[in-house]
């Protein structure tokens, strides 16, 4: 509507009319040019600028020139800027997540101690679903496995870790993105403690219990008798510190973190699946498999 | 340095009070310079009232407490060292959701009338600003050369620019913070997504954070105006022109 008596005009023609009219304001929003450039004045470097008005604006004010109270409101724009560019962020984070990591990995393993500084969606991140760490000593540590079975156990921490062992190395992959390649396991299969304990035919499912109280998780009986889902005492060639969910807790290799109860405390053999604690909380996929579910494509952790 | 033709005329011809100068509560120093009884604190002109430096320091220990815990939260060597990851995880919460607070509370009474004007000022730019910045990579001497002849207003380029990043840096990591802390209601992607906003900006917030104490360090009248509030005409005469002028009165309408 161009003939539209409200249309506003542009804001450089419109500043001269604002409060403070002076005698420099015209100078700084003029497109005329009819703004005296002092002689001689050392070109500036032509380094071409993105913001078109910018370019426009004349060089230099004039003796009279305002405070800077009157200008262009680039500092507006550029607040804005840096907020729109976070909104982009979140919203398509994933995508340029994947592409950063790719750029700062050489970066990070030539760099060392510095490079860890710089964010990365392959490193730790520690949740707990209760206010704060639960801490179980060694000592008093207990691991119960029960329910549908025909002897219930119960393991200390010694004699858990009296069972013949199993070495896994596999990435750690969270639904949420963040993923820590190779990561070095140790501990006892669950097939192994599920056949000790000696599974009854009504037996379908199993249910994870976390001592913090809370968490709980689920694996169908197929699922759980894969070789690479064991309940583990050691990390990354160490005990698993309380923040990772030591000293025991279940890892399960081919599906996302969520399944990997910290802190086990219980399994329970169940005749049904019992979704776990994301499951009904976050609405996270039951059957968690890294790459097909929870509308995730990420590669197979091994 | 090439004076301006009519610099002197302009300072020479603008004494006639009014204006903003009250609003400044600016004190301008005698010609003749002070008189002896005067206290030394007197001298010079406001270039931040209380209210303005209160809100900078409660702002700049926020920072410093996010930075701090924020390390502590995910640079693994001082995670091990620290521990107590919910207490750190609390603390860095909270200052989270203070970070906007002084700003806020500061601008927003009749008290915070110096601080308005102050965050107009930095938010307009006039075209010496575009020039300032745009020598900010040229060779010392010229840039010396250039930055000279420009008659700026109370604030650089540069510190124009430090405002606009603080401003929006600020609603951007309280917008993933929260995303981060109360991840409930949002998609996963989105979580994804504010984790690396959060990690990205943070690292680019303790860059410009680091950047300003070099600045301040390097120009420390400016410094103590934040501490004691003034500077001397000469600084502003140096540093501010325009804003000298402004002060000085300009008759306006």
């Amino acid at each position: 509507m161009p003939n539209d008596p409200r249309e506003r005009p542009p804001d450089s023609s419109r500043e001269p009319s604002g409060p403070g009219d002076g005698p420099g304001e015209r100078a700084a929003g003029s497109e005329a040019g009819h703004t005296p450039v002092p002689p001689r004045r050392t070109p500036v470097p032509e380094r071409p600028r993105q913001d078109p008005e910018r370019r426009r604006a004349p060089r230099g004010g004039t003796a009279a020139s305002p405070g800077d109270a009157l200008g262009k409101p680039i500092g507006r724009r550029v607040a804005l800027g840096i907020i729109g560019a976070g909104v982009v962020g979140v919203v398509a984070g994933r995508r340029i997540g994947d592409g950063v990591n790719a750029l700062i990995r050489p970066l990070q393993q030539a760099s060392g101690g510095i490079g860890s500084l710089l964010p990365s969606t392959d490193e730790w991140v520690y949740y707990t679903v209760t206010s704060g760490y639960p801490h179980e000593s060694d000592a008093r540590y207990r691991l119960t496995v029960d329910g549908l079975v025909d002897h219930p156990q119960t393991y200390d921490f010694s004699s858990l870790k009296a069972l013949p062992p199993t070495h896994l190395t596999a990435d750690f992959q969270c639904v949420t993105g963040w993923r820590v390649p190779k990561v070095h396991w140790t501990g006892v299969r669950l097939a192994d403690l599920l056949d000790r304990a000696g599974v009854q035919a009504t037996g379908r499912a199993l249910r994870f219990e976390s001592f913090d109280g809370v968490y709980t998780e689920s694996l169908t009986l197929d699922q759980a008798r894969r070789p690479d889902v064991i309940v583990a005492w050691e990390m990354l060639g160490a005990p698993i510190t309380t923040d990772h969910g030591g000293p025991v807790r279940l890892y399960v290799a081919p599906m996302y973190g969520y399944k990997s109860c910290k802190w086990l405390k219980r399994i329970e053999v169940t005749d049904n699946v019992i979704p776990g604690y994301w499951e009904t909380e976050g609405n996270y996929s039951v059957n968690a498999w890294v790459g097909r579910s929870n509308g995730r494509n990420d590669p197979p952790t091994e | 340095m090439i004076p301006r033709p009519s610099e002197a005329s302009v300072a020479a011809g603008r004494r006639s009070g009014g204006g903003p100068a009250e609003s400044q509560e600016a004190v301008p120093e005698s010609e003749g310079g002070p008189p002896a009884s005067e206290p030394s604190r007197r001298r010079g002109i406001v270039r931040f009232d209380r209210v303005e430096r209160t809100a900078h320091w409660l702002n700049a220990s926020l920072f410093l407490v996010l930075m701090l815990t924020g390390l502590a939260l995910y640079f693994e060597p001082v995670m091990a060292l620290v521990g107590r990851r919910r207490l750190v995880e609390d603390i860095h919460v909270y200052a989270g959701i203070a970070l906007p607070l002084p700003v806020l509370v500061s601008a927003l009474g009749y008290w915070g009338r110096g601080l308005r004007l102050d965050l107009s000022r930095l938010n307009r730019w006039i075209p010496d600003d575009t020039i300032w910045l745009r020598v900010s990579f040229a060779e010392r001497r010229r840039r010396q050369r250039i930055r000279n002849q420009l008659r700026l207003g109370k604030f650089n380029a540069g510190q124009k620019l430090n405002a606009a990043f603080t401003a929006g840096a600020i609603v951007v990591m309280l917008g993933t913070g929260v995303i981060l802390r109360w991840y409930h209601p949002w998609p996963l992607s989105w979580r994804t997504g504010a984790t690396l906003v959060h990690d990205w900006l943070a690292v680019a917030i303790v860059i410009v954070v680091l950047g300003h104490i070099r600045f301040a360090l390097a120009d420390p009248e400016a410094l103590r105006s934040m501490i004691h509030g003034r500077v001397t005409r000469a600084w502003a005469k140096r540093s501010a022109p325009a804003w000298l002028d402004e002060l000085d009165g300009p008759p306006r309408q």
